[in-house]
């Protein structure tokens, strides 16, 4: 290495590579072929990073990282009928998993009752969970520790509804909402961004996810009521960076709602979580994490006055991201996703789903979904990564990248700001052109092959994995449907039609929505019922037109 | 201009779930290849589409289907078709859609379906080929 | 090439109303394909007795979903409504994506409405011939009331009064500058103003200004008096709207004061001027290009402006010469 242009370049910082243009991350940044101190130029440890577990957690949000308490590892556990998804996560526990993840059918998450004609053909779809009515969510949790294990409901817009189950079932089991442990997606901002599960137009869903919000600090406090996701924002297109500014700005949002609606900082903010995608640039990956910690809480302490040291923490839970697998050649997935993983771990997560091979093309086998398992227990126990905390702090690259991360970021909260904040920025269609537009720019990339998957623009050879899904089955819907107009006719209607008008009252006044829908549910008043009340009153949203 | 012919494409999501990565992409890169993309948007009812198809007399129209739902939606979508009488609007697909129910697609109509990690300007040279 | 035939029958579908045949001929005289002109003369009688809405402002203020209540409105009425949207197209491509649809959805099934988008088609900001004949053919099939969509940043750009019966400007808070560039030409641009998103910040002085705008103006005695109309166009619950029936009735106002005052007349005659003009350019164009295909000479004129020894209007004026002159000669 004594190579006098090799020296100078280093000395300097220059780029000594020969294309620029192959050497940018998926945000778009240029990087360099080597970084050194004049990359951070003003970094200062205790400002920058601090301790691990010490403001502004740069470096992870616990003193002792994964030698404390290793992260929780958190695969999906759900398949069509409530019963069979629960012997699904029993299986998981069996096999080590001390979290489960419970995803919902298309026509719940759309607030469909299985029997609404709009449901035809949807019932259980997408490897779901059909959520009708309290006896599904009793099936559903029968006999699971439901004070032990955390759950995570993948629930959005009818969150309030299934947090109204959730709360009746402990209760019927004798468990205290106190100890009630888990996670509720209930993230509203990022489904007109990117999912487009909506119905209620943003402010009205807003509101119930405040009284959602406030019912969990006053009584579930070891609940996470909310888990901003950046995930969903990555699958629909958006960058890394993106994915970083969009969700954070999100989780302002409902910090500031929260506080917009009388509750302290420090009552909710400590249960508020995020997710986010560990994508497949790696040292990017990493310094999304790091930065997102930095911003977050700086933010909650400096602008929003929160004290409770626990506010400030920037939780996550990951997942490895389902967009980057290939069909082709669907064992190189296995490699993404260990590649992904190990950015999460390094990244400082406090959970992780690892995706199976096969999981975005077909329906995982037993064997796939264990080898998924697999790659964390291999991580975790053979790699060695947890013995230090982390272990990347203080390079010069990630320290650099860390730092772009978040200052393009503030860049994008001016933006938002600027267009009169995350509710009106989603009225005005901002979020849905930006992520469509790096949604396409990443195509034209991959079809220029300015990046490359291994398998579909290069290397390529034709193995292919036939798509297989897991298809609604017509017999299961015609039993589900049997059921609940069962359970329907023995239902005191009485009962339901006070229940509803209950419901109808509180959504037009401005009390907490939580007391009445408990209620509701407890009478045998189906999540349908529940929405379309909320829908007659808070109008649908429709989405943007121009992108 | 006069007698210039422009491709019109109508490119719609039906069924309940809302992911439109994939259409909207499809949209953009149809549009830059010259054609002129009428996006029809989000939880489309087959009729609706075969209505929309209709008034703005489009050439072909794309459907975007990532839940499984194909087989339900295709049909249905081809039936309203004949039933207005309609046999010159090429229906094509994206999305999750398995090899193993293409046949079954394509007997009953359907042009092309093109799975995830497509090369847009396969869907556009195909467009361009068979219209 | 469709047979005469076959084009007498989609017409005679036309007339009675039937959608399929409105969209292919729609599509014939937007391409202006051969027959364009056969289409347009045996549609041309049954066309002129429509309410013609222009709806135009800059790019999402509202256009769109003003017009889905708009539509809503004169169904309510019992009247049958056609839509056109103009969008533009790209100029790198000439491919255009066309969204205006998703604001309209609730309509698709009515079969009282048929809603068409078009590409603006290197039209920047105006209306093609095409788009006048696409207005005439909803006509002939009936609809009595054609909303026109088109997207209009300045008052240049607006060619939509021309056709237009009641022309509607959306305006939105927070554009006071170019409230003030409008100033003067406010009048001839809007016989209505929707200053819609009126739920937004700085609503309150957008108005003042635009009414300060409109008071300025000096109207002649009897003359419609332009006004401004507040509108909330999205909400989501029917009380979060505003001025949609406002807006509704002013335009039933307008058409009677078209009416009673005759002003009527002026309309249709500025609609024909403007049509005949546009028909004359097309055809002119048309016809002398065809006469110099072959010739060369196209290119030659062409090589000779570039080279600076010529410039486009000698050139008209030597070929409109010899041309016409040759022509009246025979
Ligand atoms: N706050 C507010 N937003 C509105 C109102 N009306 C429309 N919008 C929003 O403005 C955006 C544009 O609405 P469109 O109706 O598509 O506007 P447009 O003028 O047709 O837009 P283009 O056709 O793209 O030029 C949408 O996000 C609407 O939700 C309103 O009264 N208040
Ligand atoms: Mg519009």
């Amino acid at each position: 290495m004594n190579n006098p242009d090799y020296m100078e370049a280093k000395k300097y910082g220059e780029d000594i590579s020969l294309d620029e243009e192959l050497y940018r991350n998926l945000s778009g940044f240029h990087i360099k072929s080597l970084y050194g101190p004049e990359d951070i130029p003003k970094f200062d440890y205790g400002t920058d990073l601090g301790l691990p577990g010490e403001y502004p957690f740069t470096r992870g949000i616990y003193r002792t990282m994964y030698r404390g308490k290793p992260w929780t590892i958190r695969q999906l556990g759900s398949l069509g009928s409530p019963s069979e998804a629960n012997r699904r996560i029993r299986q998981l526990i069996q096999m080590g998993s001390t979290g489960v993840s419970i995803c919902l059918d298309m026509p719940t998450i759309m607030g469909r009752d299985s029997d609404d004609p709009m449901s035809e053909g949807e019932v259980g779809s997408c490897g779901g969970v059909a959520i009708d009515s309290l006896e599904d969510m009793r099936n559903l949790l029968e006999g699971l520790p439901l004070d032990e294990i955390s759950i995570n409901f993948v629930s959005n817009s009818q969150s309030p509804v299934i947090l109204a189950m959730f709360v009746a079932v402990a209760g019927e089991q004798g468990i205290p909402l106190a100890k009630l442990n888990g996670t509720m997606q209930n993230d509203i901002l990022k489904e007109y961004q990117a999912q487009k599960s909506y119905y209620f137009p943003p402010r009205p869903s807003m509101r119930l996810t405040i009284d959602t919000l406030r019912f969990c600090s006053e009584n579930m406090p070891l609940f996470n009521p909310i888990s901003i996701s950046g995930y969903h924002l990555a699958s629909a297109g958006a960058t890394p960076v993106q994915e970083l500014a969009f969700t954070l700005a999100n989780g302002f949002t409902y910090i500031e709602e929260g506080i917009k609606a009388g509750l302290s900082v420090d009552s909710f903010a400590p249960r508020l979580s995020f997710f986010f995608k560990a994508h497949n640039d790696f040292f990017e990956n990493i310094a999304k994490f790091r930065a997102a910690r930095r911003i977050w809480s700086r933010t909650i302490r400096e602008k929003y006055k929160a004290e409770d040291p626990r506010s400030w923490r920037f939780r996550v839970h990951t997942q490895t991201s389902g967009s980057s697998l290939a069909a082709q050649e669907p064992e190189n997935n296995i490699m993404r996703v260990t590649i992904q993983a190990l950015s999460a771990v390094l990244a400082g997560t406090q959970s992780l789903h690892t995706n199976a091979f096969d999981e975005a093309f077909s329906i995982p086998t037993p064997r796939s979904e264990k080898l998924a398992l697999r790659a964390q227990q291999i991580i975790a126990r053979e790699s060695g990564v947890i013995n230090t905390v982390d272990p990347l702090g203080g390079s010069y690259y990630i320290e650099a990248l860390t730092n772009e991360m978040e200052s393009v970021s503030y860049e994008y909260f001016r933006e938002i700001e600027n267009l009169g904040g995350v509710i009106s920025a989603i009225e005005k269609g901002f979020y849905q052109s930006a992520i469509a537009d790096s949604a396409f720019k990443y195509q034209e990339e991959i079809e220029k092959k300015k990046r490359i998957v291994v398998g579909l623009n290069e290397f390529v050879t034709d193995e292919e994995m036939d798509i297989e899904l897991r298809e609604p089955d017509p017999e299961f819907e015609k039993q589900k449907v049997a059921d609940l107009t069962a359970l329907k006719k023995n239902r005191d209607l009485n009962v339901v039609k006070t229940c509803l008008s209950e419901v109808r009252q509180v959504i037009q006044g401005s009390d907490n929505v939580m007391p009445v829908l408990i209620k509701a549910v407890k009478s045998r008043v189906t999540l349908g019922e529940i929405i379309n009340v909320m829908r007659d009153i808070f109008g649908e949203f429709r989405e943007e037109s121009i992108y | 201009m006069a007698g210039e012919r422009k491709k019109r494409i109508l490119i719609a999501k039906p069924g309940l779930d809302g992911h439109d990565r994939g259409a909207k992409v499809v949209a953009r890169a149809l549009r830059n290849a010259g054609m002129e993309v009428i996006y029809a948007g989000l939880h489309q009812t087959p009729l609706q589409i075969v209505n929309t198809a209709v008034d703005e007399d489009v050439e072909a129209i794309g459907l975007s289907i990532l839940s499984g739902a194909h087989k339900t939606i295709f049909p249905k979508v081809m039936s309203l078709l004949k039933q207005k009488g309609i046999s010159d609007i090429l229906v094509f697909g994206g999305g999750t859609i398995p090899k193993k129910d293409w046949g079954i697609l394509k007997s009953i109509g359907v042009g092309e379906i093109f799975p995830p990690g497509s090369d847009t300007r396969e869907i556009a040279a195909y467009l361009y080929k068979v219209l | 090439m469709k047979k005469s035939k076959d084009i007498d029958e989609m017409i005679q579908q036309l007339f009675a109303g039937n959608r399929r045949a409105a969209s292919r001929l729609i599509t014939r005289v937007e391409n202006e394909t051969e027959d364009h002109h056969e289409i347009m003369k045996k549609i041309y009688p049954r066309t002129g007795q429509a309410t013609i809405v222009g709806i135009t402002g800059s790019g999402g203020a509202g256009k769109s979903t003003l017009t889905d209540h708009l539509i809503q409105k004169f169904r309510e009425q019992g009247k049958t409504v056609g839509v056109i949207v103009v969008d533009p197209s790209s100029p790198f491509s000439g491919g255009a994506l066309l969204g205006d649809r998703i604001r309209l959805q609730r309509h698709f099934l009515d079969d009282g409405v048929y809603i068409r988008s078009l590409a603006s088609r290197g039209c920047l900001g105006g209306l093609s011939s095409a788009t006048y004949n696409v207005i005439r053919i909803l006509e002939a099939m009936g609809m009595d009331i054609i909303i026109v969509e088109t997207l209009g940043a300045g008052q240049d750009e607006i060619d939509i009064i021309h056709i237009a019966n009641t022309c509607i400007l959306v305006a939105t808070p927070g554009m006071g500058d170019d409230i003030q560039a409008m100033k003067a030409g406010i009048m001839e641009i809007a016989d209505i103003i929707a200053l819609n998103k009126s739920d937004l910040e700085g609503a309150n002085r957008s108005l003042r200004q635009l009414q300060t705008a409109l008071s300025v103006a000096s109207l002649e005695e009897g003359q419609w008096a332009p006004r401004v109309i507040p509108t909330v166009s999205i909400g989501s619950r029917p009380e979060d709207l505003k001025g949609i029936d406002e807006l509704a009735s002013a335009i039933t106002e307008h058409q009677e004061y078209l009416h009673t005052t005759r002003s009527i007349d002026k309309v249709k005659f500025e609609r024909v001027e403007e049509e005949l003009g546009l028909v004359f350019k097309d055809e002119l164009q048309r016809l002398i290009f065809k006469g110099l295909r072959g010739t060369g000479k196209k290119r030659k004129y062409i090589n000779s402006i570039i080279e600076g020894k010529n410039d486009p209007y000698s050139v008209v004026e030597e070929i409109l010469n010899t041309y016409l002159i040759r022509k009246k000669k025979k």
